[in-house]
């Protein structure tokens, strides 16, 4: 401890010592029980994060008895089979249309509910998250049953303006479609809400002067609106690609892959592989792939997040 | 002049009136044509006959009835709820320890936790679900419900961390400096300055795990297997489809009951689900 005391001062050190010792201890204790109550934590996500993830990159190299060590063959074999590339393909198509729609809508409603009369717009906010607080596994049965073709909503609304009715979910063009359609319908209130909370906080001087200067809506949105949600637009794009790339509900519930595995994403074909025929290590494998893409969209979104705050 | 503009912003509310109409059809057509199947009696919902958006045989309440008399529904209430109050608990607790302690007691490291923690909580569990079907095989919780108490806290847990961090950072430290001078220790603290002043910030993320817990269906659904473990989200979607006549009625009462509660305790605290979700950025 505090052991450069002399002789010599030991009577003002007798005075001082003791409260700065115990402003010493105090400050160690303090850190020690901030350890201390860090430790639930640490040891969760250690446990049910960390520790996982690293013993699924294992898993994902061991043979399907879980006997022998392959090396990357579980890769090797994914990337040699037409069915995984279908995958890995409509992962992709569907990440890209769903958080691209999600955000063109998202904005368009964050607009038109920003432009409307102050009083209306609580109403109309919390009648549009509707869809994003049911939980989605059961929102998905309801649209199940919307799809369904010879009974429900959707074809008898195409009969009767003349288009012949469709078979949502047994023809692969329709069920990539309708899955995507039920994310859109299930993620643009989060967008919606993100960007409003944005377009609120720009400061309303901004427009008036704008406004002077004889700017119309269209340079409003190009010069004021967009530069300064830019960051806003980014994160919330990046985040829900993350969100949406691990989409499992829908597909699940929907086609459960089909038709002829048309419409699996990562998650359902790794829950097919390791869950439902009994292959771990290759259902770890399909899931690893999600990663390289997660950890960038990371990456970018932490690096949004100190811009903003710093 | 004036005249022009307020044409002009009258055109500009047509639109946009117009485009939240079209909007409030998009989001809100799928509960009403389930609430409105769940309420028709077979024979209509096969008919098809007339406008089918509206109940024109008159309405019935026997598939809810059926739903608690002949299916396993009360059942997976019952383990959602079980389920669900220590999961709500137990992340609640973790949570606020965590961020007190990372937001106030700067120690050796706390930063590095604080951005894990913001990291972690991008994983999907999608991600991670099949290493924990083998470690929670190990700990012989497969089939279990009580498993969802152990995995879904790693899910709730850092996201609950990272808004309350930002609700205690909001207190001033000149007020926690001045009970530590008055000689309160860290328990004092916490429980009679920080938890008060962030009652919204706990509204908020008790909420969110609420939501977490109630609406999970990967994990259940790898993880459980016989009905009496199911909960709600496994139980309605896998059991309550037998053979293949669908029975659509009942189908959609369970869906909608299943939806109610986190429904209504979001219409009854909108804004702070809403200040929750806006905390920076939620999973979307």
């Amino acid at each position: 401890m505090s052991s450069h005391g002399s002789v010599a001062d030991v009577v003002p050190a007798a005075r001082v010592r003791p409260a700065r010792r115990g402003l010493r201890v105090r400050l160690r204790s303090r850190s020690a029980i901030g350890i201390f109550m860090c430790l639930p934590l640490i040891g969760l996500i250690g446990g049910l994060v960390v520790y996982p993830f690293f013993y699924s990159i294992y898993l994902s190299m061991l043979n399907k008895r879980e006997t022998a060590f392959v090396g990357l063959a579980n890769f090797h074999y994914l990337l040699s089979q037409d069915t995984f590339w279908m995958v890995l393909r409509f992962s992709f198509i569907f990440t890209f249309l769903a958080v691209l729609w999600k955000a063109i809508l998202g904005f368009t409603l964050a607009l038109v509910i920003h432009t409307l009369p102050t009083r209306g717009q609580r109403i109309w906010r919390g009648l549009s998250l509707i869809p994003w607080v049911m939980p989605l596994a059961l929102s998905s049965l309801g649209w199940w049953w919307i799809y369904e073709p010879t009974h429900s909503a959707l074809n008898w609304i195409l009969v009767l303006v003349g288009v012949s009715p469709k078979p949502w979910l047994s023809d692969p063009y329709w069920a990539k479609f309708s899955v995507i359609l039920v994310n859109i319908w299930y993620g643009t209130p989060f967008f919606m809400i993100t960007y409003l909370a944005g377009l609120k906080s720009i400061p309303q001087e901004l427009f008036e002067s704008a406004a002077i200067d004889g700017a119309g809506p269209a340079q409003r949105l190009r010069f004021i609106m967009l530069p300064m949600l830019k960051n806003i637009i980014a994160i919330t794009m990046l985040f829900s690609t993350i969100v949406t790339l691990a989409t499992f509900d829908i597909v699940r519930v929907l086609t459960r892959g089909g038709p002829r595995q048309s419409t699996h994403l990562f998650g359902t074909y790794a829950f097919e592989l390791g869950i439902a025929t009994g292959d771990v290590p290759l259902g770890a494998a399909v899931s690893l792939f999600m990663f390289p893409i997660l950890a960038v969209s990371a990456f970018f979104i932490l690096r949004g997040i100190r811009e903003s705050t710093a | 002049m004036s005249r022009t503009k307020r044409s002009r912003r009258n055109v500009t509310l047509l639109v946009c009136y117009g485009l939240i109409a079209l909007f409030m059809i998009f989001f809100l057509f799928p509960p009403y044509w389930m609430a409105i199947t769940s309420f028709k009696t077979n024979q209509e919902i096969e008919g098809l006959k007339g406008i089918p958006f509206f109940i024109q045989e008159g309405a019935t309440l026997r598939h809810y009835r059926d739903l608690f008399a002949k299916t396993d529904f009360l059942i997976y209430f019952q383990n959602s709820v079980m389920v669900t109050i220590p999961v709500v608990l137990l992340s609640m607790v973790i949570s606020v320890l965590a961020a007190y302690s990372l937001s106030r007691l700067g120690f050796a490291g706390a930063g590095v936790i604080g951005t894990a923690v913001f990291l972690v909580y991008l994983v999907p569990d999608s991600l991670l679900f099949i290493p924990l079907f083998k470690i929670v095989g190990w700990l012989g919780l497969l089939n279990s419900k009580w498993v969802l108490v152990l995995v879904y806290p790693a899910a709730i847990v850092p996201f609950c961390t990272w808004l309350l961090i930002g609700y205690f950072a909001s207190i001033p430290k000149e007020l926690d400096e001045a009970a530590l001078v008055d000689g309160a220790n860290h328990s004092q603290m916490l429980l009679r300055i920080f938890l008060p002043v962030a009652v919204p910030g706990l509204i908020a993320a008790t909420i969110f795990a609420f939501t977490v817990s109630w609406s999970g269906f990967l994990i259940p659904l790898a993880f459980l297997f016989s009905s009496d473990q199911q909960v709600l989200t496994t139980g309605t979607v896998t059991s309550l489809i037998k053979g293949d006549v669908y029975h659509w009625g009942g189908l959609m009462a369970g869906a909608l009951l299943a939806c109610l509660p986190p429904v209504l305790l979001y219409v009854f605290l909108m804004d702070y689900y809403i200040s929750g979700l806006t905390a920076g950025s939620t999973k979307g």
